[in-house]
Order: structure tokens, then C-alpha cells, then sequence
């Protein structure tokens, strides 16, 4: 059984070729999905994000029940609208999934998790719940738009009322505010600017068609990936998963280790992991010549021989700004930026560069 | 469905082959195989004066996607490379019957070419897949 979005019809009027991922049938791209990536890094783009699970959690232990949940600490959100990314563990300190969880009131949080993850997700936090005073509500009646790119905010602002206008007036990135009907929140997928909005389903074929009017180009899941990996972003079930520590998934940012006696699912975990220095890290990886470096990739260090001194590549992929292939590797922790590394690809080793996990943030070259 | 043009010989692998002209034909990967692919990115080409024989891998199409083999349709010598395809892979999608055409064989065997499909037991087999 296949789901489809609100916009499906939209898609194939627009000649999507669908595909099925993780359950729905999504579009991979419109044509071309280099295409569709340099729309978004030089004009704008939108991808249907409807799939993703939105899930409000209310009531009076909302806001301790989620400082046990993830690993950042939603007590440093005191502003009505702000957002953070963090991770939620399992007791092993491996990663359940990551998320962004929006801050309306210390009673009233929306977090946006993955649909390729969304049963487990709302069993692991029905299970932590038990005891604490609230509700986990899953929103499905609602359709997500991203409209990323140097003109996305603009092309919106276009289409939005005086009241909707002015509600997100000089809104600083990681924020949401519902107006009216929509829920328009500063985040994204790409390492652009740009909007994640949220629409009633009944709205939302209306409202993607105004953006396809005013010369939003639709994107399709394949631009999404090459935009999310050369911005160095994490994809789940790639480059972390359940048996993968934050401190090993570049999320080590989002932990947060004050106040101390916050008692958070996989502390104890990271907290040793953190004293021996044993976890590997993810890096970034750059191939100037000719080829795409691939998921599963083995990557070999001068370290020496063997799985310990040995990586893989957890996402690979042509870059279209860049002109080359590039990668986000989990490696040993010795080895350092501006390393030079060997990737096994096709049966021959070839050298790539060790960089930073982040290539190209608001259409430049950032590594 | 996509285009399968009739004068063209196939290889149940997606390679196309043209009519011989002076023992020579002209290869290319059909456009079913490139909307498999997806978007091209690098083209890696055998050599001119490359000696070749069926169904040897000598070419490698890297889309998005992944990085595919194509193998050598017929037997011969490479005698041109498309070398637009360097700067410019996405003829490779654009025009996969044309501008998109990999390289061109001098043929040992002219009787090897009666081994192909034609268009129409091509798109057979490519609705079998």
C-alpha cells in the first residue's frame, strides 16, 4: 500500500517521475534533477515535504519530558517560534532519528520528524511519555512545501497577505510562526535560504500552483539529496542510524551538556564516549578527477591496515555546483582535515581530500 | 515509451548500433537506458585504436545514480570518440540517438551485426525487464 501526498496529481501534471520512498510515491525528478539543483542554488526550488510526520506535543510536562528525550536542551528555547535540530536517542546512545523541534510555549512544542522513521518514532516517544502529563498528536491532515533558493523569500513574500507578510518580516533563520492557515518556518534542506511551510491539505494544491506561477521550479527527491549532502547535512538511515552515535554523525553540536544533572536518554552512553575519544567522526571527502564517489565506499588511511583504521563513505554523490563528486565519510578520529585518503571505488583506489563535512552553503564553495 | 528508431540495431544490454557505412558503425547507449540512468555526469570512453570485442566492458556511463558498464556491441577497432561528451555528458539524455553517440567501430566482422535485435525485438526485450 502506497501513500500518496495531497500533491501527487500536482506532481504528474508537472511530469514527475515517481518513485516509491519508504512508503510513498514521491517524485525523484521533473526532467532533469541537475536541473532542479541549480534552480534552487540560483533562483528557487520547492519539493513537496508533505511525507514528513509533523508531531505536536502539549500539555504540562512538555517541556521536561522532551529536555529527556533529545539530546539539545529545549529549555535554551525562550522565544515563541524558535526551533533547534537535535537527535533522540536509544539508551545505547545510537540515533532513533534526528528532528526539529519548534518552541511555541513551554507547554506547546511541533517537531518534525522523518516519515521513513515515523512509526518507530511515535512508538519510542509514546513509550517515554509514560508517566509524564501530555499529549503526542500526529498532524496528518496538514501538506509541507520547502521553497529554497536566493529568490525563494521573495517569490513567496509575492503570494502572502499584508498580515502573513508582516508576521515573517525579518524572521532570523530556525524560527516558525503560524498566520492564518499557514505555519511559515525559516528552515531547509539545502544550505539556501528559503521557507519550510506548513498548509492545511485542503490549501495546499492551491498554494503550490501560485508558486509554480510566479516561477518556483518544482524539485524532486534526487535534487534534494545532491542539495542536503553538498550543504553537508545528515541524511538518516545513511549517515547515522541506531547503531551510530551523534558524536560519530557530525551532531556532536547539537548535544547539550549543561546543566549536568540533565537527565537525557544516552547520556551516560555519550558521556563515556566522549572521556575515551574512541567514536569516529564524519568527515567530508572531495574527488577532483573523474568519477562519483558512492554510498559503502570503503575509505583507507594511512593509519594502517584493518576495520580500525578503515571508514566508509555514508552518502556520495555528483556534486552540480561543485563540477566534482563529493561525500560525507565516517573515518577514524586521527585522521584530519586536508588528509589525503584513498577511496575504494570499482576495484581501484583512488585519492580524495579530507574536508570539513560542509561543501557549499548559499550557492559558494565553502570548504 | 520511450523511442527505438527503426534503421538502428540493438544489444539487449541498451547499447545502440548504426548501419555500417565503409565497416563502420557508430554506438550509443538507447534513450530507454538513459532514463534509467538519469542525468550523466562522466562519460569514461576506451581509447581510438582500441581493439574490441563483444561484450567486453569498455565504456562506463556515471549518472547521478549510479556508474554503469557498456559493453561493446559488436567486435572491431575504435576508430573515433565522441569527445563532446568530455565537457558536455548530458547529450548523452538529450539526444541519446545523436549528439549523445559514444564511439565509432571499424568492424571485423560485418555477418556480427545479423547478432542484434532489431527495433522491434528490442522493445520486447525492454518490456520484459
Amino acid at each position: 500500500m502506497t501513500n500518496k501526498t495531497v500533491l501527487h496529481a500536482k506532481h504528474l501534471a508537472s511530469g514527475a517521475k515517481m518513485v516509491d520512498f519508504f512508503g510513498w510515491e514521491m517524485p525523484i525528478n521533473y526532467g532533469s534533477q541537475i536541473e532542479e539543483h541549480h534552480a534552487v542554488r540560483t533562483n528557487a526550488g520547492m519539493f513537496d515535504v508533505s511525507h514528513m510526520t509533523i508531531v505536536d506535543v502539549q500539555g504540562t510536562d512538555a517541556k521536561d519530558f522532551l529536555r529527556r528525550l533529545v539530546i539539545n536542551d529545549v529549555a535554551k528555547l525562550t522565544t515563541p517560534g524558535k526551533a533547534l535540530y537535535t537527535g533522540m536517542l536509544n539508551e545505547e546512545g545510537g540515533v532513533i532519528d534526528d528532528l526539529i523541534i519548534y518552541f511555541f510555549s513551554d507547554t506547546n512544542y511541533r517537531l518534525v520528524v522523518n516519515s521513513a522513521t515515523r512509526v518507530k518514532d511515535l512508538a519510542w516517544m509514546s513509550k517515554q511519555a509514560v508517566g509524564f502529563d501530555l499529549t503526542i498528536t500526529e498532524r496528518p491532515e496538514y501538506g509541507m512545501i520547502a521553497v529554497q533558493g536566493p529568490a525563494a523569500i521573495t517569490k513567496v513574500a509575492t503570494l502572502l497577505s499584508t498580515e502573513e507578510s508582516a508576521a515573517v518580516e525579518g524572521m532570523k533563520p530556525f524560527f516558525g510562526v503560524q498566520v492564518g492557515d499557514l505555519f511559515i518556518a525559516t528552515t531547509g534542506y539545502t544550505g539556501e535560504n528559503g521557507y519550510e511551510i506548513i498548509v492545511p491539505e485542503s490549501a495546499a494544491e492551491d498554494f503550490w500552483q501560485k508558486l509554480l506561477d510566479v516561477g518556483v521550479v518544482p524539485c524532486g527527491l534526487g535534487a534534494r539529496d545532491t542539495l542536503r549532502l553538498e550543504a553537508g547535512m545528515n541524511l538518516y538511515g545513511l549517515d547515522m542510524d541506531e547503531t551510530v552515535s551523534p558524536i560519530a554523525a557530525n551532531m556532536a553540536w547539537t548535544i547539550s551538556w549543561e546543566p549536568t544533572d540533565r537527565d537525557f536518554i544516552g547520556r551516560d552512553v555519550l558521556t563515556a564516549q566522549k572521556a575515551s575519544g574512541d567514536q569516529p567522526k564524519l568527515v567530508g571527502l572531495a574527488l577532483k578527477e573523474k568519477g562519483v564517489l558512492r554510498t559503502g565506499q570503503k575509505v583507507v588511511t594511512e593509519l594502517g591496515n584493518g576495520p580500525l583504521f578503515e571508514g566508509i563513505i555514508t552518502s556520495g554523490t555528483f556534486s552540480p555546483t561543485l563540477g566534482h563528486s563529493v561525500a560525507l565519510a565516517r573515518v577514524p578520529r586521527s585522521v584530519k582535515v586536508g588528509d589525503v585518503v584513498e577511496v575504494e571505488m570499482r576495484k581501484k583506489l583512488v585519492k580524495v581530500t579530507v574536508t570539513k563535512p560542509s561543501f557549499v552553503r548559499n550557492g559558494k564553495k565553502v570548504f | 515509451m520511450s523511442n527505438i528508431p527503426s534503421e538502428l540495431k540493438y544489444a539487449t544490454s541498451h547499447e545502440w548500433v548504426s548501419v555500417a557505412i565503409d565497416g563502420i558503425v557508430t554506438v550509443g547507449i538507447t534513450e530507454h537506458a538513459q532514463g534509467l540512468l538519469g542525468d550523466m555526469v562522466f562519460v569514461e570512453l576506451p581509447d581510438v585504436d582500441d581493439s574490441i570485442s563483444t561484450g567486453d566492458d569498455v565504456a562506463v556511463a556515471e549518472s547521478v545514480k549510479a556508474a554503469s558498464d557498456i559493453y561493446a556491441p559488436v567486435s572491431g577497432i575504435v576508430v573515433e570518440i565522441n569527445e563532446a561528451l568530455e565537457d558536455a555528458p548530458e547529450l548523452v539524455n538529450s539526444d541519446a540517438f545523436g549528439e549523445g553517440w559514444l564511439f565509432k567501430v571499424k568492424l571485423d566482422d560485418a555477418s556480427e551485426l545479423e547478432d542484434l535485435l532489431d527495433a522491434e525485438g528490442y522493445a520486447s526485450s525492454i518490456d520484459e525487464d
